[in-house]
């Protein structure tokens, strides 16, 4: 496997003062990024998720060489991030959701020219991701717009363009998709995925919806405190989360709750019952048993949500358990 | 990279970036040159405060109207083309609040030369305007004999002056880094720096003087260069040959700028904030 983003026990640890009357300062050492491993493979979609102050945008900011790590070994491309910012910024795009990359009184072809430039992009490949970009992202009205003007979801279009244009090897988003309505989010969305199977270009993204991973990333991250508390398949995560799936019975009249272990009866609604089973076990033995057992109408199964599984790791995330679900 | 390859590149991000600045400014023609004749005004309003002083009185502090224009035209004049170089980089405070720096930090070019060209403004060339002009009466109006040193060391003297002012906000930028809601105290050093030496040192107390020659060293913006000009006493007791260390004082105070700048950017890279 080609480990294209490598981290090796990288901490980062930030010295916070506060004030402790006149003139007094407290200081206090904050471990934001705490002996932090994982590898991405070239080519990999992965979603980074955790609450606020998890250590996402600090994880993001060393893999950009904004931040030096204060401890671990950390290297985008062979690139060692703090020390060669300005060489790996040619093979990086990064998108912050909450702030723009592009200028803000100009009109947006003007920092894509700016781009052109800066990052040396020969004309005709600069031509045709830019055309490319103009066409999936939709910016063909937008380009003499001044950056203030648009809208976010438009603006964000145009961020994700303007990292793009010089056709990096990875792309970092930053929550691409906070504060977007839900045709903005879905256009993103389709963008990236297509980047990613067409271009092949590894995507970082941290994240609060839950959607984004679901639709994007083969692979999730999940942070708390600094800490790496899952690091696999999203579907993995219910089985660490110990998370149960709803079968919803419809039966043909009102019966007593259905009885079939290891599923047990939630709720009953008239004829409508909802069993809860763990979501490690198979559907399909079940189905079939209610279907042979009792005079079924309809049924359908519904997945755990999945915020509600990571909002229970969370609350049990005692050091020795993260160690465990790390895989 | 070397520092020969990084300066280059700095130069070239400069040059875009104030590049593109210029051609959007210029899409607005009529409000670029009505802004460009404002500032020039504005600051014409600065001079003219002098002039209705020496209504009342013939100097100084010991010097006349045309030599206190002298001093004013070259404080003015190099400080407009720091301003007009460097003057965005009282925002930086501004910029590391709202998290923009970390925009910066992902282009290919250095930080420094991204910072210092955004918002270029062509408008304030009306400052170095204003500042040339009265420069250029003072020195059809000062009594002097010019010889060869005291005119080569007037062009010398405009530049590495604004060498110095542009150090100062370097250095000023890099300070604000750890104290980001410090772009008031960087103003007070910049702009009270060039009101100060457009009023001859004679008027100030001796530890002032003493402040502004070792200290910060803006005395070599004009003070010291144009006593010799003028042939006055030097402000201190200084040797004669001070007159001709303003390249070198401003060598030394870029060299420390720089350091205090590379400083301030290490500071932020480990602390985020």
């Amino acid at each position: 496997m080609d480990a294209f983003i490598q981290l090796d026990r990288v901490e980062k640890v930030f010295e916070v003062r506060k004030k402790a009357g006149f003139l007094k300062r407290e200081r206090r050492q904050v471990r934001a990024v705490d002996s932090i491993s994982f590898t991405v493979a070239r080519g990999e979609m992965v979603g980074y998720i955790g609450p606020n102050g998890a250590g996402k945008s600090t994880t993001i900011k060393m893999l950009t060489g904004i931040l030096t790590p204060s401890a671990g070994r950390l290297r985008v491309a062979g690139i060692d991030p703090s020390r060669e910012r300005t060489r790996l910024a040619h093979r990086i795009g990064v998108v912050f959701g909450q702030r723009t990359t592009l200028w803000w009184d100009l009109p947006l072809i003007d920092s894509y020219k700016l781009m052109h430039r800066m990052y040396r992009i020969p004309d005709a490949r600069y031509r045709d991701n830019l055309d490319r970009c103009v066409e999936l992202l939709e910016l063909g009205g937008l380009l003499d717009v001044p950056v203030r003007q648009l809208s976010l979801g438009q603006r964000m279009r145009g961020d994700i363009a303007a990292a793009l244009l010089h056709e990096p090897e990875v792309l970092y988003l930053d929550e691409p998709t906070i504060g977007l309505d839900v045709i903005s989010k879905a256009k993103v969305r389709g963008f990236l995925r297509e980047l990613n199977d067409e271009r092949g270009t590894t995507v970082l993204l941290t994240t609060h919806d839950l959607q984004d991973i679901e639709q994007l990333c083969s692979r999730v991250m999940v942070i708390d405190h600094g800490r790496l508390m899952y690091d696999g398949a999203l579907a993995g995560l219910h089985e660490v989360g110990e998370s149960e799936r709803t079968l919803v019975v419809d039966l043909e009249r009102e019966l007593p709750p259905i009885d079939a272990a290891p599923a047990w009866v939630v709720r009953v609604e008239g004829p409508r019952q909802w069993l809860a089973f763990p979501a490690a076990e198979s559907a399909a033995p079940l189905v079939a048993r209610i279907a042979a057992e009792y005079p079924l109408v309809d049924l359908s199964v519904r997945e755990p949500d999945i915020e509600a599984v990571i909002a229970k790791m969370y609350a049990g995330s005692a050091p020795g358990q993260a160690e465990k679900a790390v895989s | 990279m070397g520092e020969r390859g990084r300066l280059a590149e700095g130069l070239r991000a400069y040059w875009l970036i104030a590049g593109m600045w210029v051609r959007s400014a210029m899409t607005y023609r009529t409000s670029f040159v009505v802004t460009m004749c404002g500032n020039g005004l504005m600051t014409a309003m600065d001079f003219v405060a002098i002039l209705l002083m020496y209504a009342q009185i013939d100097s100084l502090g010991g010097w006349t109207l045309p030599e206190v224009a002298f001093l004013y035209g070259l404080s003015a004049t190099s400080f407009g083309i720091a301003d007009l170089v460097l003057g965005s980089m009282d925002v930086l405070g501004a910029r590391i609040r709202d998290g923009s720096f970390d925009t910066l930090l992902v282009r290919p070019a250095p930080v420094l030369a991204q910072i210092g060209a955004d918002r270029f403004a062509v408008r304030r060339l009306g400052r170095i305007t204003q500042g040339g002009a009265v420069l250029g009466w003072a020195l059809a109006a000062v009594d002097i004999d010019w010889t060869l040193p005291k005119v080569l060391l007037v062009p010398v003297m405009v530049v590495s002056g604004a060498a110095i002012f542009c150090s100062l906000f370097v250095a000023g930028a890099a300070f604000q880094i750890l104290a980001q809601d410090a772009s008031e105290v960087q103003n007070a050093f910049t702009y009270g720096g060039t009101t100060l030496l457009q009023y001859p040192p004679t008027v100030f107390g001796k530890d002032l003087v003493r402040g502004v020659t070792f200290m910060l060293p803006l005395a070599f913006v004009n003070w010291v260069p144009a006593s010799y000009v003028l042939g006055r006493p030097y402000p201190l007791d200084l040797p004669e040959w001070a007159a001709f260390a303003p390249p070198l004082v401003a060598v030394a105070c870029c060299a420390a700028a720089g350091l205090a700048w590379r400083a301030g950017l290490g500071a932020y890279r480990s602390t985020g904030s």
